[in-house]
């Protein structure tokens, strides 16, 4: 036991002492939700020994409209056992928003440990409608814009500023599949130069194919666990340091674009600048956004951003923010980095941001 | 190491079948709006935001707080969104309370909504899903077989329910913002209407009801100020718990949940409670069919099993009887039932009663109140505990 | 001074592709062929009808196949008066809780060929198949549940299921 890190956040560190994650694949057409779920919750309490009895709370996230049928996160508990009875929460949002609502509960000290999961698909349904209704339901979804579309209106206002090309989104898009060849889990790995994706075709300008993320069916699975538990748990708990996570106007109109002040504030709030950063993990489905969020979180260029591939290489809806605090963590537990930014979003455009820095000791 | 934390400002809108006039943001914005200056604050002075709501098909609108985070006043403030089935406004109560208690917030507003007429619930509630038997009845029909076991299990007999669902309608009377207002109500009135699911009758069941119910949740000194600035006592939660279990397995009792008495328990321990109907002035439980009033008794504890529709024929649960422990003098869900806000009306009117506000159907000296919300097959509870005095 | 605007059609059509999974695959082909096809939890070895894979109070993967009984008990019911979108059964109609023979969880199925006044808890019945030339891989090919002439099961013996 080496103590505990000076904490920007909260008062009792909690730290990420175990994280599962299925494989990632555009479309899983042999198991239900349960099904992928099971041996996903089965690694994560079995990579640190302890069952479902051990954890005092249990949360997840997922969202309805994937499966096209209310209450889908009530099937999924099944893959869990909740017997007896256990005190259990679901949020209609990416599993790190999940991980959030149960470290708050691990603030007060009444329990020690608890599990997140999250899962979701993208294959049942058309993904870009499904997440038209995302929009205001009056003056926006009618219209049925489409989540690609909405990002190149962001990609196209960033190269209008001057701050990014084309040639900066494909070198982007480059790294992460490069990087992803070393994660086994990634959906969408290669190794190819931003010269060669730069003569790839407009899917809608000016995003080419290599700057939109895969689509992917998959879920993730963390146990948290506070103090001493946490060492009890793990030899090298990343311990939250920092948490927080703030949403913007959902009026396209009304938000610069090009920025992501949410994810400043959050970066602010969650001590991000307070020391140097090792290894960030992003949440950046779109190439281009990877740069506003360097931008925004004020990431030195020597942090290593998303070494497992991030949201290009596998991008898990309702999971890809909750597998971004897992990738970072695996880089705290292996010695590999001290100090981890992870980043998760949700809504159109980097509507919403949660940045959560990670610390070994 | 937790927190004191109370409900310091409370707001909701009158229930309706339709509200045609406002739009989803129109209709949480008046919600949002009356609680934040119920405590005398502007929304600058909100540091979080957490919304409810049951399934998103109800109004058509995928995650819907996202286009919603302006009229919700929580542009670069920190907004979640709780989904917990029929128990979602107990549970984003509890939430945002959560983040008070754990001393990371002092004011967090909470609001859980539903805006039915926007789509069609009843479709929602059945969309056709393969592999699963095609015989859906809505939600009645899949708790009055539930209801049949408790009638036999206890030897109930067939009118309690029908008392119920009076005693509630003439609750709704006496509170504004009920959805059913029905002067004429009477036991013949409930036994003449339909028989919807035997032994389920028309009115024995809820509405559907468009409608938004919101609260902030202060600190300590949070609540110190709310006090010297609105004159209003905090209401202090003393206690809140969450249990769930499965929807379905073997030996699972569905009449009685074990998650239900779990919760009580773990709540009554926090709280302090050793005998709920002695120790509780008032409650406001989640009865959406006019049966579970006795069965929630029985599950929290306020007699024996098999003995909650005693108490309710006896009218111990009766406002205008004068019974000694006063069940959903709102009207309850039976009166009003926008969905995901169910639940929080539940611990609205808890706050409104220690507060001494509630008008007309006030308990007298109502010092500490007990809120419930259940969801799903009744696998999934919230619960809490406010009062007047600090814990 | 023009009407205000209450309301506005925003027509909208998802259209989804199923995975039932393995479990339910399976449960699937036993109807294709008129067969119940339970399931048993290797740890607590309760038989589960419908499973979607896993046992909801342990957690893990029901692997063992068991066929279970055509015939079952009514653990308990309700008559349905109100008409709903997609029905086409005759009003009122019987839903009730059946328990299969074999199995340790009931499910919710039709009850015909008994007046709606005679139901009642306990009632011993048998599932009715469509012809074998309609049987596919669905719970349609289950037309309903009707008595199969046993006396009624005592309390005892499903008192468990409610
Ligand atoms: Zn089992």
């Amino acid at each position: 036991m080496s103590g505990f890190p000076a904490l920007t956040s909260g008062h009792r560190p909690v730290g990420v002492v175990s994280f599962a994650q299925h494989d990632n694949v555009r479309r899983d057409g042999e198991h239900n939700d349960v099904e992928m779920l099971l041996p996903v919750i089965a690694e994560v309490f079995g990579n640190v020994g302890i069952t479902k009895d051990d954890v005092g709370f249990i949360c997840s996230g997922s969202t309805d409209y994937l499966v096209g049928g209310p209450f889908s996160f009530v099937g999924a508990l099944d893959a869990v056992g909740v017997w007896p009875p256990r005190a259990e929460s679901h949020v209609e949002m990416d599993g790190a928003w999940a991980l959030y609502e149960a470290w708050v509960l691990l603030q007060e000290g009444e329990i020690d440990s608890a599990l997140v999961y999250s899962f979701g698909r993208s294959s049942p349904g058309n993904l870009s409608e499904i997440l038209a209704l995302q929009l205001d339901p009056y003056y926006m979804a009618p219209l049925w814009p489409d989540p690609c579309s909405l990002a190149a209106l962001q990609a196209q206002a960033l190269i209008d500023t001057g701050r990014a090309s084309e040639a900066d989104f494909a070198a982007v898009a480059a790294r992460a599949r490069r990087s992803a060849l070393g994660n086994p889990k990634a959906q969408l790995a290669y190794d190819r130069s931003p010269e060669e994706l730069l003569r790839e075709d407009y899917e809608v300008a000016p995003l080419r194919r290599h700057a939109l993320p895969p689509l992917t069916d998959g879920c993730a699975a963390i146990v948290l666990a506070a103090g001493d538990r946490a060492y009890e748990l793990c030899e090298r708990p990343a311990f939250i340091t920092g948490i927080d996570h703030r949403v913007e106007t959902h009026a396209l109109g009304a938000r610069d674009l090009t920025r992501s002040a949410s994810t400043t504030l959050a970066g602010q709030k969650a001590g991000v600048g307070k020391a140097g950063v090792d290894v960030a993990e992003l949440h950046a489905p779109f190439a281009h956004q990877e740069l506003i969020l360097v931008d925004a979180l004020g990431l030195a260029d020597d942090v290593e951003v998303s070494p497992s591939g991030g949201a290009l290489a596998a991008n898990p809806i309702m999971s890809a923010g909750l597998i971004r605090i897992g990738e970072a963590s695996t880089r705290i537990w292996s010695g590999l980095a001290d100090r981890a930014v992870a980043h998760a979003t949700s809504g159109p455009c980097l509507q919403q941001n949660l940045v959560c820095v990670l610390e070994g000791v | 190491m937790s927190e004191r934390c109370a409900v310091i400002g409370i707001g909701q809108t009158v229930a309706k079948s339709k509200r045609e006039d406002v739009s989803i943001a129109g209709l949480v914005r008046e919600a949002v709006v009356m609680a934040v200056e119920d405590a005398g604050l502007t929304f600058a002075d909100i540091d979080a935001v957490v919304v409810g709501k049951a399934p998103d098909m109800f109004e058509g609108v995928m995650m819907p707080e996202l286009y919603l985070a302006g009229a919700l006043g929580a542009v670069g403030k920190p907004m979640m969104r709780v989904h917990t089935a029929g128990s979602v406004g107990g549970s984003t109560a509890i939430v945002a309370s959560h983040l008070v208690a754990s001393g990371i917030h002092d004011r967090v507003l909470t609001v859980a909504f539903e805006k039915q007429s926007d789509s069609d619930a009843m479709w929602a509630l059945s969309v056709p899903q393969p592999f699963s038997s095609p015989l859906l009845a809505g939600a009645g029909g899949y708790f009055a077989p539930i209801i049949r076991a408790y009638m036999h299990r206890s030897g109930a007999p067939r009118d309690v329910g029908m008392k119920v669902a009076v005693k509630d309608r003439l609750h709704a009377l006496k509170n504004p913002y009920a959805h059913l207002h029905l002067p004429d109500i009477s036991l013949q009135m409930v036994e003449d209407s339909i028989m919807l699911w035997d032994p389920l009758h028309y009115l024995e069941s809820c509405p559907s009801s468009d409608g938004a119910a919101a609260m902030v949740i202060g600190s300590e000194r949070a609540a110190a100020q709310a006090e010297t600035d609105t004159g209003r006592r905090p209401a202090w939660i003393h206690g809140m718990a969450m249990r769930s279990e499965p929807t379905m397995f073997a030996g699972r009792d569905q009449v009685n949940p074990q998650a239900g008495r779990d919760c009580a328990a773990d709540l009554y321990r926090q709280a302090g409670i050793s005998d709920p109907r002695a120790d509780f002035d008032m409650a406001e439980v989640y009865v959406p069919f006019s049966w579970y009033e006795p069965m929630w008794l029985e599950n929290l504890g306020f007699c024996a099993e098999g003995d909650g529709w005693k108490l309710t024929e006896a009218g111990a649960t009766s406002l205008i009887d004068g019974g000694d422990i006063p069940w959903n003098c709102s009207g309850g869900v039976l009166s009003s039932n926008p969905i995901g806000a169910s639940g929080m009306l539940r611990f609205l009117e808890t706050a409104l009663q220690i507060r001494g506000e509630a008008g007309e159907h006030q308990v007298p000296d109502a010092r500490r109140a007990l809120g419930q919300a259940y969801g799903g097959g009744s696998q999934f509870f919230s619960m809490w505990v406010v009062a007047v005095d600090k814990p | 001074m023009s009407e205000p605007v209450t309301m506005m059609a925003a027509p909208m059509r998802l259209d989804y592709v199923f995975t039932p999974g393995v479990a339910q695959g399976k449960n699937m082909h036993g109807l294709e062929r008129g067969v119940f096809i339970g399931q048993r939890c290797p740890k607590c070895k309760k038989v589960y009808t419908l499973s979607r894979g896993s046992c909801p109070t342990d957690g893990v993967p029901t692997d063992e196949i068991v066929e279970l009984s055509n015939t079952g008990t009514v653990t308990t019911y309700c008559v349905v008066n109100v008409p709903f979108a997609g029905q086409s059964i005759e009003l009122p109609y019987i839903c009730a809780q059946i328990l299969l023979d074999g199995a340790n969880l009931s499910f919710m199925g039709l009850i015909q060929e008994i007046p709606a006044g005679e139901i009642r808890m306990g009632l011993r019945v048998e599932a009715v198949w469509v012809p074998p030339d309609e049987l596919g891989p669905t719970m349609a090919s289950v037309k309903y549940f009707r008595p199969n002439g046993e006396p009624d099961a005592a309390f005892e013996t499903y008192k468990e299921y409610l």
